[in-house]
């Protein structure tokens, strides 16, 4: 089946998740972000690719951290930002998505930035813009439902290559709420791309979704044996509406049987990263001491993320 | 088809001469090569010139043809691990045609900083200039068809080729 990320080039059109994407492109997406480093290090942090383009960041779903990034990412590429919090205003007067999206592209839209509670909505305006003749205009799923968290997922696959050099010898672990986390999902699908022989997912009973074993995924529910070995540890926030369910029964509990701790995180190899996509809960799945630890990299993650997101909005706004 | 007069080593002899006559003992002198050929070619000048100050550039993302060609495929990361401030910057570029590269590789360095002054040193100018520019050392003044294109490879070895491929 022809993936409607591609066009008929193979070239990124859309990124709308990481499944099914070819791993050279993957790949790619990695090598050229790793030339957008340096950018950042520079006196004129900007280049001029995306001079004159227009991004819409859409937010139907709130997310300081995302759009920020994003927006650095495509201001860092020269392009003109407009941040749109749509949950406040044309959705909440009855317009439909599809009405929102035809308006914004008549304002001569070059790329929307789509973060929306629903899986699915990007997928449906990227294939909208193809159906009604617009495909010059690309859309980037800034996160969807339960279903993808691309970037987010490109920016990891970036951080462990930056510090494990190769792919093809590491054993990873996924770590928490896996049922309810896109970022799990990005995750496992671009390790398993990039040629990952081990890719673990550890937590509680209730919050591991079926299938993990068709995806080639192995499923713990003992952290502490989870752990043993691994290369790079991926801690998932814990989102606190998933307390008040009978998912789990509190952060205390959830801390002393998947909290990482030090103690835990020395049952992992002994050069193992840890990486949380934040914002973290410090005391519910990470503690402190491993949060600020010589092991954490989550602040380069950050900062990667960057590259990464200017690397995905260069590659489709070219095509 | 290789040309028996493109003998790139005897052409990298050539245009070194002529950066050693000039520039030898200057001042604050950086060299930086355009990948991937001039890259290769400044490493060379700068171990002979004993010049420490070397760096590379990639003008991906400041070439003019992107809108029409999106991103090259295979970018590489710039490295410029000096201060470019107040630098003379010989900047080294396999092969001078249209003018399109050099002028990315300006635009490049100035956002590193303002450099002094930029210099260029290309093996062979091609001609078919559609821009204002020209290069202070180059070892040879060639004709080619537009549709011919001039290649510069590097063997294990370090030895220097040049092909002409036709387009």
């Amino acid at each position: 089946m022809h993936n409607p990320q591609l066009n008929k080039n193979g070239e990124l059109q859309h990124l709308i998740t990481i499944e099914g994407l070819p791993g050279a492109v993957v790949t790619r997406i990695l090598d050229t972000a790793s030339s957008f480093v340096g950018v950042g290090d520079r006196d004129v942090k900007k280049v001029p690719l995306m001079r004159g383009k227009s991004v819409f960041n859409l937010f139907f779903e709130n997310s300081t951290r995302t759009r920020t990034t994003f927006e650095i990412a495509a201001k860092r590429l020269s392009a003109d930002v407009i941040n749109l919090n749509i949950s406040a205003s044309s959705a909440s007067k009855g317009e439909s998505l599809l009405d929102t999206i035809d308006n914004l592209a008549a304002m001569h839209a070059d790329m929307f930035v789509v973060r929306h509670a629903q899986s699915g909505a990007p997928y449906l305006i990227a294939k909208h813009l193809i159906e009604t003749g617009q495909s010059h205009v690309h859309v980037v799923n800034a996160g969807d439902g339960r279903h993808a968290h691309p970037t987010q997922g490109l920016l990891d696959m970036y951080t462990i290559r930056h510090y494990k050099k190769d792919f093809t010898n590491l054993t990873v672990a996924v770590v928490g709420d896996i049922l309810h986390s896109r970022v799990a999902r990005s995750d496992i699908h671009g390790l398993t791309t990039l040629g990952v022989p081990e890719v673990r997912a550890i937590g509680p009973r209730t919050l591991l979704p079926s299938g993990l074993e068709q995806m080639g995924v192995r499923v713990f529910t003992d952290m502490n044996e989870g752990l043993k070995g691994v290369d790079v540890i991926i801690m998932l926030r814990l989102q606190n509406e998933r307390m008040t369910g009978a998912l789990l029964p509190s952060a205390q509990e959830y801390f002393k049987s998947y909290g990482l701790t030090p103690e835990r995180l020395a049952l992992a190899k002994p050069d193992a990263i840890v990486m949380h996509p934040g914002p973290m809960n410090r005391g519910v799945e990470i503690d402190s001491a491993v949060a600020d630890g010589a092991q954490a990299v989550i602040l380069p993650q950050v900062t990667f993320g960057i590259a990464v997101r200017m690397a995905v909005m260069s590659m489709l706004a070219g095509t | 088809m290789t040309l028996p007069e493109l003998d790139a080593e005897a052409l990298y002899q050539t245009l070194e001469a002529q950066v050693k006559q000039e520039l030898t003992g200057m001042q604050r002198l950086a060299i930086v090569g355009i990948y991937s050929g001039g890259a290769w070619l400044a490493e060379r000048l700068a171990q002979s010139l004993q010049i420490k100050e070397i760096g590379f550039l990639d003008v991906s993302f400041y070439r003019d043809d992107y809108a029409k060609r999106g991103l090259h495929a295979d970018v590489k990361p710039s490295h410029i691990p000096f201060e470019i401030e107040g630098a003379t910057i010989l900047l080294v570029d396999d092969v001078l045609y249209t003018g399109r590269t050099t002028r990315a590789a300006i635009n490049t360095l100035f956002d590193y900083g303002r450099p002094a002054r930029i210099m260029l040193a290309a093996l062979l100018d091609r001609g078919g200039r559609q821009l204002p520019v020209a290069a202070d050392f180059v070892a040879k003044k060639i004709k080619l068809e537009a549709n011919q294109s001039l290649i510069l490879k590097k063997a294990d070895d370090g030895r220097l080729t040049l092909t002409v491929d036709h387009a």
